[in-house]
């Protein structure tokens, strides 16, 4: 095995330990926490996938503001921190079955596949991909459009919190 | 990959790690006494030679304190809170360059711990984490101050954390490239602060606020919140906070350094002489590139910025918190917005007619851009309802 | 470039280490004398009341909302920033537009007071 493939077993499983943690753990700041370790352990594996940009995109974006968002959200709503309530519902037998049909479905289809086993050719050197992912996004030919799209997403997702999370009439949630 | 780069990188880490303990340590010390002979006072002055060993007197003193942790407190994340603060402060500095590419026994040297190409993407990043220490302080301690000081202090750093974004992607506008030793080259003949000075000046401003300095220490309000988020911390987990703060105003001067002062490279007028990073000397039989100069220009911009930050605490009062809030979103963002695109349009103006002297729009409307703005605070400050709340 | 990454690692490890043995250093030699009033949640002296963690005011989230939208604004003008030489002012006036949509959205919360902090 090579070191990239070892570097890559070990923060896959770490990974996916946490996603696991996510869901069991009762203490909803704690499981707060543990959607960060996942979130890195996917920045981790994109740095290794050679995506730079993408890597630390990941950091900045999901770990630096949605995950924050998540705690500030948990700081909001609970006033007690632990979760009482029973962790499965009455239907959780149909979500593991389609958890498990999916997951068989996706190694059914990969394990045909040319892919799986050829390494990816090396990266050209002197290969700027951020430079490459600029040109992509704004060069007219590329994704122009999608990308003035995304503004009106956001603009969407703006106007939207501004609506539901402040009311001028109560003015601050002191209740 | 054989066993010397393990041994470079231990070599480079181990640098980075005891030049910002060592720089934390005496910038406690710098920032006491010089504190001190702005109020007229002397400072201390006791432990060693003009106070020298001041520092390691109080590192033994926190090592002997005892440290709490309180009962409600959720100790788990009460324990690596100080922790989660204190390394970000550290990392930051990897990509930060402190000299001149060079050859050195037989290989090529980079002088920053990691040369990656999205290195300014990666100082974001990193700076968006230190959040994390500083919320989960506030929250562990179960203790209305600490909680109150915690969120506050987030809910600061988050809001000029993208004029701390928009400072960074002006640096790379001028320096057209994200990796930091790039943007220092494009600095060989005229510093980004003088080609962007307001630029410079509110990265300037938004780091006091990153790094919950005064003006902007909001978060540890002493008469309000008594120490704010580590209210509860002792020993030497509070000297982790102290650590991570101290730390961070030196990462952060580097950071600033780098971008806007021309890094590692010697002052404009060096240029071309034999004190030029690039210059070769000769000494006897021996030839070599005065790399070393580098990491000496990069310690006396910091220590200059840094003497800025002290001063700053010094001279002006807090500011209350709605303002800081307002002047964070309602100034600073559309200021360095427009900053952005000033300076995009000043380079692409540059470029179409292939003349440097051109770049001269930047800094003439972005300082009028900056009074625009200056008025604005002015006007709004003098609104009667404002002033009343 | 995955071993500048390693690089970056060597420098974590370490830091984390140094915290840890700071720490360490109090917790073995600092006394450790236990009593029912030090570990009673600071308050200045007063006996403390009420809840320690209480729920936060609803303006924090939304400062955080407001924030995630903005930062990936930030993280769409990076690229941009490497290529904008090359694209000239087509690549400008894309990116002029996109701020644009976004600003109408800042100056209606700005307009709706959510900027305000009292």
């Amino acid at each position: 095995m090579t070191t990239a493939q070892i570097i890559f077993l070990v923060v896959a499983a770490v990974t996916l330990v946490s996603a696991f943690m996510v869901v069991t753990t009762r203490n909803l700041i704690h499981a707060a926490l543990w959607l960060v370790a996942t979130l890195f352990g996917v920045a981790v594996t994109y740095a290794l996938l050679n995506a730079n940009f993408l890597a630390v995109v990941q950091v900045v974006v999901y770990i630096g503001a949605i995950a924050i968002l998540f705690i500030f959200a948990v700081m909001l709503t609970r006033k007690e921190m632990r979760d009482q309530g029973p962790q499965l519902n009455s239907a959780w037998w149909i979500s593991a079955l389609l958890a498990v049909l999916t997951f068989g479905g996706l190694v059914g289809m990969l394990w045909g596949w040319k892919g799986m086993d050829t390494l990816a050719s090396e990266m050209p050197v002197g290969f700027d991909s951020v430079s490459a992912l600029g040109d992509a996004l704004i060069s007219p030919n590329a994704f122009v459009l999608p990308f003035e799209v995304a503004s009106v997403l956001l603009l969407a997702a703006l106007v939207g919190a501004v609506y539901v999370a402040f009311n001028p009439r109560s003015g601050d949630s002191r209740k | 990959m054989d066993w010397t780069i393990w041994v470079e990188w231990l070599i480079k880490s181990l640098f980075v790690v005891f030049a910002l303990l060592t720089g934390f340590a005496y910038l406690t010390l710098y920032e006491r006494r010089a504190l001190a002979k702005i109020q007229v006072r002397i400072g201390p002055n006791r432990a060693g030679w003009q106070g020298l060993l001041q520092p390691v007197a109080d590192a033994v003193k926190l090592i002997f304190k005892e440290e709490l942790t309180p009962a409600k407190a959720d100790k788990l994340v009460f324990f690596w809170a100080p922790i989660i603060t204190m390394v970000p402060s550290i990392v930051i500095a990897a990509v930060i360059p402190f000299g001149p590419t060079t050859t050195l026994f037989g290989r090529t040297i980079v002088f920053s711990v990691a040369n990656i190409n999205v290195g300014v993407l990666f100082l974001m990043a990193v700076a968006s984490i230190a959040v994390y220490g500083i919320v989960l302080a506030g929250w562990s301690s179960n203790n209305k101050y600490a909680m109150l000081g915690g969120l506050r202090s987030s809910a600061q750093m988050i809001s000029y954390e993208l004029s701390l974004g928009l400072g960074f992607v002006t640096a790379i506008l001028l320096g057209n490239s994200m990796n930091l030793h790039d943007i220092v080259d494009a600095q060989r003949n005229v510093w980004f602060a003088v080609v962007q000075p307001v630029g410079a000046l509110i990265f300037m401003i938004v780091t006091l606020a990153e790094v919950n300095r005064a003006p902007f220490d909001m978060p540890e309000a002493e008469q309000e919140l008594t120490a704010g988020y580590h209210s509860e911390y002792s020993g030497m987990k509070f000297a982790l906070f102290f650590m991570a703060e101290y730390q961070k105003m030196i990462a952060i001067s580097m950071i600033a350094a780098t971008l806007f002062f021309g890094g590692y490279r010697e002052f404009w007028f060096l240029k071309d002489t034999f004190l030029s990073v690039d210059a070769i000397w000769n000494i006897g039989p021996w030839q070599f590139q005065a790399w070393f100069l580098g990491p000496i220009y990069m310690l006396l911009k910091v220590v200059v910025l840094l003497f800025f930050m002290i001063w700053i605490r010094a001279t002006w009062p807090r500011i209350r918190y709605d303002r800081l809030m307002s002047f964070g979103w309602k100034v600073l963002l559309p200021l360095s917005l427009a900053v952005v695109f000033i300076s995009a349009v000043g380079v692409l103006v540059a470029q179409q007619f292939d003349n440097n002297w051109y770049l001269a729009i930047i800094p003439i409307f972005s300082s009028v851009a900056g009074l625009v703005a200056v008025g604005f605070v002015d006007q709004a400050l003098r609104r009667k309802s404002y002033a009343s709340h | 470039m995955l071993i500048e990454y390693i690089a970056i690692a060597v420098l974590l490890v370490l830091s984390t280490a140094v915290a840890l043995i700071a720490v360490g250093l109090g917790t073995i030699f600092g006394p450790q004398k236990k009593s029912e009033a030090k570990s009673m949640p600071y308050e200045s002296g007063m006996s403390p009341y009420g809840e320690g963690t209480r729920r936060m005011p609803v303006r924090f989230y939304l400062i955080a909302v407001l924030f995630i939208l903005f930062d990936i604004e930030v993280v769409f003008f990076l690229p941009w920033a490497v290529v904008f030489r090359q694209l000239t002012w087509f690549g400008l006036a894309e990116m002029v537009i996109f701020i644009t949509i976004l600003l109408v959205g800042y100056f209606y919360a700005w307009k709706k007071g959510a900027l305000e902090w009292e």
